[in-house]
């Protein structure tokens, strides 16, 4: 038999060498706030369980430079980010001496490089698999199962980032909702206005290029001074018309996050709509006049369901997208996680941007990792369907 | 007379930004009355000139590398050697994607420190991404009978790239920069929050200072340069396309 090496894996084989050996896995401070002092796996981890993640590393680093079948590269990849995402846990515990409230363990550059290198090879295998969307939420849904248990358990308790979670629990998650509020709030919004914008520029050839113009120039203008103009209409609507106070329309806030959002969520709606419905047969059209159904029975029976993929794909751009915006609110005190980034940029406290980032990095993992199936089951569904 | 309306109108924004940031007092006047309490109606703590330049240079050094790396993988993963990168690099795309871009450009700190280097380096990966997509799919997407006809001529695979793929695929990849150019405009305001010079400086003192006039200055110079480069790029865009014979508009 001979050995054949696999071109993704010599490529993973080395960066699993460099951030084993040469990059910190760990980084020890005294305080939140000072510089810090790189370890490496050895140093971060007690003598048995440094061995043990040392051993399993370069097991499935070796597994991924030869050519060998998918499901033992899936197994590698799978038991090498279980050790990792444990055992940094025990890092953060072993290099905390107990009772030292001050001193902060976070994951550094070789662990981060570690966990690319490993998921990479995960991408590669799932993406030779070739799953279903079914299954691909499926590994989605177990994947964040993970997390949650280890969250729950306690096991990352130690590190830093869960530290500054723990000194602001309450309002992480009010952050939270506030986030998710805005991003689906506002795409709710997009929908319910861009759907018939779509329907109109579609059915009303001169209003097409005016409207979809519009919306182009609104996407150019930078976010953070879409949010800050909008402060001074909705200030001004506050104060001069009655009622608008009393439904939270303020000038600073959620409320001009929202039109924001709202207002970038737009075009893809609209410009989806608009190709969905003039990607629709001719003959399909055509067939439907000639059984005598009316405007609105072609448009609800024959060309929305046939422009729906279409549609959604619009949607998914304008959910990825919004929740990344989200994060801007905060500059304009809209709230979300952007709230924790910002801070954590003021104090250069790193940990506290992560606490921020990767949550909203999740969230829109997520988000396009479902939509993306619901879009292939109802394009495959349609086709299912005529054929 | 409809024909030049559109190029006159471009004409006149350009002019018009021109005059703005090289003369900017001259439009005291006009955004006086967004300022309260006295404020000043014209960014003061710099030069708004030097803060547009700035910008531009950031999201060119970004877009330069941006397009040279993009390329580059896309031409990779397009031969017989990387063929195995294909699938994966699609999916890597993909997952990319979903990165917001404050994400990046926060996660980017540390590893770098304040200033230019995040943003630029938060830049260059957003601006990969449409790049990228838009090489890989006109590299893949190639006639068919073009590709035979070249190999039947006896060019070898470097000729076939450089004077056949490439120059077929301008096009659709100019789209990808153009593409990459827009967000990278809008995304380098948001580097301001990591100390970056660049326009996001005026918006971001705007907010702070509750001083509006700030941020829609800097907010219109950076949608005025977002369409004008836009355009610009378009009509770059259309001459490839009209040379390589698919003027079909």
């Amino acid at each position: 038999m001979t050995l054949r090496l696999d071109k993704l894996g010599v490529v993973i084989a080395a960066i699993v060498a460099y951030a084993a050996f040469l990059a910190p896995f760990a980084t020890f401070r005294a305080n939140r706030i000072v510089p810090g002092q790189a370890r490496s796996i050895l140093e971060a981890l007690p003598p048995a369980p440094g061995m043990l993640l040392l051993a399993i590393v370069i097991a499935a680093a070796v597994v991924a430079l030869l050519r060998t079948p998918l499901f033992l590269r899936l197994a590698a990849s799978g038991a090498a980010l279980v050790a990792l995402t444990i055992l940094i846990g025990v890092a953060g515990g072993f290099l905390t001496s107990a009772g030292n409230t001050f001193a902060r363990v976070s994951p550094a550059s070789g662990f981060w490089l570690l966990i690319f290198a490993f998921t990479l090879l995960l991408a590669d295998v799932l993406t030779l698999l070739n799953l279903s969307p079914w299954a691909r939420v499926g590994v989605l849904v177990l994947a964040a199962l993970a997390i949650a248990a280890l969250l729950v358990s306690g096991r990352w308790d130690s590190l830093s980032i869960l530290k500054e979670y723990a000194s602001r629990a309450d309002s992480f998650w009010a952050e939270a909702s506030k986030h998710v509020t805005l991003a689906l709030g506002s795409l709710a919004g997009a929908v319910i206005v861009g759907i018939p914008l779509g329907i109109l520029c579609h059915r009303v050839e001169r209003l097409r290029a005016g409207v979809l113009n519009v919306l182009n120039i609104i996407q150019t203008i930078p976010s953070i001074a879409l949010f800050g103009l909008l402060i001074a209409p909705l200030g001004w609507l506050a104060l001069h018309v009655p009622g608008a106070a009393t439904i939270g329309i303020r000038g600073i806030g959620t409320a001009p996050a929202f039109v924001a959002l709202f207002l970038y969520s737009l075009l893809p709606v609209v410009a989806n709509t608009v190709v969905g419905l003039a990607g629709v047969p001719r003959a399909a059209n055509d067939a439907a006049r000639g059984m005598g159904m009316t405007d609105r029975q072609r448009l609800f029976d024959v060309e929305f369901p046939l422009a729906f993929p279409v549609i959604l794909t619009g949607i998914r751009i304008v959910l990825v997208q919004n929740i990344g915006l989200a994060t801007i609110a905060a500059l304009i005190g809209g709230g979300g996680f952007g709230v924790f980034v910002f801070q954590g940029v003021g104090q250069t406290a790193m940990d506290l941007v992560l606490l921020g980032a990767l949550p909203t990095v999740a969230l829109a993992f997520a988000a396009a990792i479902i939509l993306d199936a619901v879009i292939e089951m109802t394009a495959t569904k349609r086709r299912v369907e005529t054929a | 007379m409809k024909a030049w309306l559109p190029a006159l109108l471009r004409l006149a924004v350009l002019v018009l930004l021109v005059v703005f940031i090289t003369s900017p007092n001259w439009f005291e006047p006009l955004l006086k009355p967004l300022t309260e309490n006295g404020a000043p109606a014209i960014y003061n703590q710099g030069s708004l000139l030097t803060l547009t330049l700035q910008h531009l240079r950031i999201v060119l050094m970004a877009t330069v590398a941006a397009t040279i790396v993009a390329v580059a993988l896309a031409i990779l993963v397009t031969r017989p050697a990387g063929a195995e990168f294909l699938p994966l690099s699609r999916s890597l795309v993909n997952i990319g994607q979903t990165f917001p871009p404050v994400a990046v450009l926060a996660l980017a700190v540390p590893a770098v420190g304040f200033g230019e280097k995040p943003t630029l380096i938060a830049l260059f990966l957003y601006g990969l991404l449409p790049i990228f997509e838009n090489a890989l799919t006109a590299l893949t997407t190639l006639p068919g009978n073009v590709m035979e006809a070249a190999r039947g001529a006896g060019m070898t695979g470097w000729q076939r790239l450089m004077k056949v793929e490439l120059p077929l695929s301008a096009p659709v990849i100019l789209g990808g920069i153009r593409l990459s150019v827009v967000i990278s405009l809008a995304t380098a305001t948001i580097g301001s929050t990591v100390a970056a010079k660049t326009l996001g400086e005026v918006i971001i003192a705007g907010l702070i200072s509750n001083n509006l006039a700030f941020v829609l200055q800097g907010g219109l110079i950076v949608a005025a340069l977002a369409v004008l480069i836009y355009d610009g790029l378009s009509a770059v865009e259309r001459y490839a396309a009209r040379r390589m014979g698919q003027g079909a508009e």
